[in-house]
């Protein structure tokens, strides 16, 4: 019942979804074939770990517009300690994902205490993270990773490790919200920030784990990144943040926060992902890409919120 | 000249008015009267143009008229002062009185002159003189009341429909109101006017109407009911305002403030509350009263002075200290520092006690809902369900959901700030009797109210504050609204 409520609010979004897996079944020979599906769970996995990250942000009514430059510098940081028998393959993997959590907490530190504004926070962090990737890398992709680490690129029981990643996160993040006291606190945070002060919540450490949560998610994004592409790359995951943002937002998440669900993102995540898939196996020219992927995008959104209104 | 013909809205599957007709002449004050959720705001509603009904039709001028938008009904002459304040806050009071309409000359060049030498009329037509280069978030929530009132005024409007207009107001603006409302009548205005003060019908409305669960029950001049029928009327059975008996207080004191102090809203404060005690605080707007009490639940913490409780010192940073201290508060901005209007009652109700529905973090659901359940039945709180976002509630339902919201958190110091404002009169005997029942089991309670009956009738003992100053203690004994008047207005 109630995830039949949640299924039809996001009518707007499963409805261009199915008509686009339909349309793509058909005109394409290899839209459908397991192979293909795999890889389009495989593509969407990063994106769908930072949407699930910044999903946390928003709700509080905050933005960050870093996640591309820390996915760069917590692979670059992931890489540096990744060489083969250097350290243990924990050693790097944990190093790269707390990397983002402490940009994420720095960013939420100078959100919540400094009290400027999330947008300013981040885009300075953006820059920062950049910069600091640059530095370590000494602008230099970082290579010879241990096979160890970037086999975790590969697949378990012919499932990619990456898409396991992005549904063991998406299903702890949604248990999170819904039935955790601190995940009904982001929820009242967004929704009215003053009157959540008023009835006992520190809203200080709300918003404090939701920047550090999608920061430690962001790490975990920029080790998957590492692993997949073999090497700490300093100019990775540029513009990472505007996909990530806009899957949570097709979902349904409102951008004055308090409003919105997992469930909504990983819709919002796969339609993007279907709609860069399917671009390419019908060979359109990049330049068209772009337009159609934002046309269908602002019109899938569109219908949703018509439906919603009603 | 504005006729209502079998208006019919439904929201959902809950229809909440039934082919309701009434009849609004110029020059007359008309009031709709009914208890929370009776379906007042949402007929005003329908008559500005914010909802579409779905069946009936609205005449205007003798026409049928069909508002899409409020702005359709505003350019035709209707305009609406909402119950839920809804300011601009980073405007200033002139420009929020002039929103829309703001005097600029051919090159929509701003002429700052005019638009604050016009609001400042407008207040002056309150007697209000609030500087109109205020930011309209450093009001207080009266203050706000008036401006938004000014603006509809301002509006030369030919029906005004205003909905709680002095839910906020003292005494001081409710009469200034009223003589602008007069004013209104005679150059031919209609107004529309919903309150739950009784005694305010009776000075000024020329006929009532009086709805009961969305339906007509009838319409009448004023002069034709008594306080008790028009109850009767809005409650379908015969209903007075009790006041509980007063359970002597304890001398034991558990709360102490000495010199409490944050300029420029108060100074100097001192006094004790008892277990047991409903301690009342009376003054006019702006005296501070407030602004004390928030200082006590560490909204806006005092700058000087000492808070001592139960014998402890404590320095109240948050309210999340006040909590842990055992001070729980309402406050009088229902929907600035209430509701969290996208959350369920269940999810408003269970905020702040939330902790106790939990095992390491994770939300006992059935436990939570079992609770609110039985809260929303005690409360007689009117919803769809526990899953009805509290933005949707009328206004009172969702006072009583915020009542219930602190007393969920049992604490031992009760700071309620105008907790009847806007809430029906068999709720207010509810919330009175409440008040009781928790000085009973040695509560103590911290009451702020405007409507200064409420104070003399409940409390035990009654400071006055006066523009920041605590004037004067009086005993319940001894106090009379009188003397409380007196020593309320400022020099
Ligand atoms: N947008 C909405 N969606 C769903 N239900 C609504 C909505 N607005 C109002 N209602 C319901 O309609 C009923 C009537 O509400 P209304 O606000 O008109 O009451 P009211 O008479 O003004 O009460 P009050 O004295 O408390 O202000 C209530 O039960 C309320 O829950
Ligand atoms: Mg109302």
């Amino acid at each position: 019942m109630k995830f039949n409520r949640d299924f039809f609010h996001r009518f707007g979004i499963i409805f261009v979804l199915g008509i686009l897996i339909t349309a793509l079944s058909v005109s394409t020979e290899s839209f459908g074939t397991l192979s293909n599906l795999t890889n389009v769970a495989r593509q969407v996995s990063i994106n769908g770990i930072l949407a699930v990250g910044v999903t946390f942000v928003l709700l509080t009514a905050g933005v960050d517009l870093s996640l591309g430059s820390v996915v760069a510098l917590s692979g670059v940081v992931c890489a540096t300690f990744a060489h083969p028998s250097q350290y243990p393959v924990l050693v790097p993997i944990l190093l790269g994902i707390a990397t983002g959590g402490l940009c994420g907490c720095f960013n939420g530190l100078l959100v919540t205490r400094g009290g400027v504004a999330p947008f300013i926070v981040t885009l300075g962090m953006m820059t920062v993270a950049r910069g600091l990737a640059l530095i370590f890398s000494d602008g230099k992709p970082v290579a010879n990773m241990s096979p160890t680490l970037t086999n975790l690129a590969g697949d378990v029981a012919g499932i990619p490790i990456a898409v396991l990643c992005f549904a063991l996160v998406a299903l702890a993040a949604s248990v999170f919200l819904k039935n955790f006291q601190l995940g009904r606190h982001i929820y009242a945070v967004g929704g009215n920030e003053n009157a959540a002060r008023v009835a006992g919540i520190s809203v200080t450490r709300v918003k404090l784990f939701a920047y550090t949560l999608c920061g430690l998610l962001t790490g975990l994004a920029g080790v998957v990144l590492a692993a997949r592409i073999t090497t700490g790359q300093p100019n990775a995951g540029m513009a990472y943040e505007l996909d990530a943002i806009a899957a949570v937002v097709i979902g349904g998440t409102s951008l004055a926060g308090g409003v919105g669900t997992i469930l909504g993102t990983i819709l919002g995540v796969l339609l993007i992902g279907v709609i860069n898939n399917g671009l390419d196996l019908l060979m359109v020219s990049s330049y068209y890409q772009a337009v159609i992927k934002g046309l269908i995008i602002v019109g899938a959104v569109w219908l949703d919120r018509q439906q919603a209104r009603s | 000249m504005l006729v209502a013909q079998g208006l019919s809205k439904k929201f959902g599957d809950l229809t909440v008015l039934k082919a309701v007709s009434v009849e609004f002449r110029s020059g007359e004050v008309h009031a709709l009267m009914g208890e929370n959720g009776a379906g007042k705001s949402t007929l005003m509603k329908l008559l500005a143009g914010l909802y579409q009904p779905d069946t009936g039709t609205i005449t205007w001028r003798g026409q049928p008229v069909y508002w899409r938008s409020p702005m359709e009904a505003l350019a035709q002459g209707i305009a609406m002062i909402h119950q839920e304040l809804m300011p601009i806050p980073d405007l200033t009071v002139a420009e929020n009185i002039l929103l829309g309409r703001e005097p600029t000359n051919a090159w929509g060049w701003l002429d700052q002159k005019l638009l604050q030498a016009e609001a400042v009329a407008w207040l002056k037509v309150l007697d209000c003189h609030l500087d109109p280069q205020t930011r309209m978030r450093d009001l207080t929530v009266a203050q706000t009341q008036v401006v938004e009132i000014a603006k509809a005024l301002g509006r030369r409007a030919d029906v005004i429909l205003m909905d709680e207009p002095t839910a906020a107001l003292s005494d001081h603006e409710c009469t200034a109101l009223f003589k602008a409302i007069r004013q209104l009548c005679q150059r031919g205005v209609a107004v529309v006017y919903t309150t739950h003060k009784m005694d305010e019908v009776f000075q000024l409305a020329d006929r009532i109407t009086v709805l009961r669960d969305g339906e007509w029950v009838t319409t009448q001049p004023a002069s034709d009911f008594t306080p008790a029928s028009l109850i009767s009327h809005m409650v379908g059975r015969d209903l007075a305002t009790v006041f509980p008996a007063l359970t002597p207080a304890s001398p034991e004191v558990v709360l102490e403030v000495q010199a409490l102090t944050r300029e420029p809203y108060f100074r100097k404060v001192t006094f004790q509350l008892h277990r047991g005690e409903v301690l009342g605080l009376a003054g006019l707007m702006g005296a501070g009263r407030t602004e004390l009490v928030s200082a006590l639940y560490g909204l806006l913490p005092a700058t000087s002075g000492t808070i001592t409780l139960k014998g402890q010192p404590v320095v109240l940073r948050n309210p999340a200290d006040a909590l842990a201290h055992g001070v729980g508060m309402v406050t009088e901005d229902r929907k600035g520092l209430g509701i969290i209007p996208g959350l369920s009652v269940q999810q408003n109700l269970t905020l702040t006690a939330l902790h106790r529905f939990t095992q390491a973090g994770f939300i006992l659901g059935a436990q939570e809902k079992q609770v609110s359940q039985a809260e929303v039945t005690r409360f007689k709180i009117k919803a769809r369900g526990l899953t009805q976002p509290i933005r949707e509630l009328s206004g009172g339902n969702q006072q009583k959901v915020l009542l219930a919201r602190m007393l969920l958190d049992a604490p031992e110091i009760v700071i309620l700030d105008e907790p009847t404002r806007g809430i029906d009169i068999g709720a207010k005997s509810e919330i009175y009797a409440l008040i009781g029942q928790l000085t009973a089991v040695g509560k103590a309670v911290l009451l702020v109210s405007s409507e200064l009956p409420e104070v003399l009738a409940l409390s035990h003992r009654i400071l006055v504050l006066r523009q920041g100053d605590l004037v004067i203690e009086l005993a319940a004994s001894a106090a009379t609204p009188e003397k409380v008047l007196s020593n309320a207005m400022p020099l």
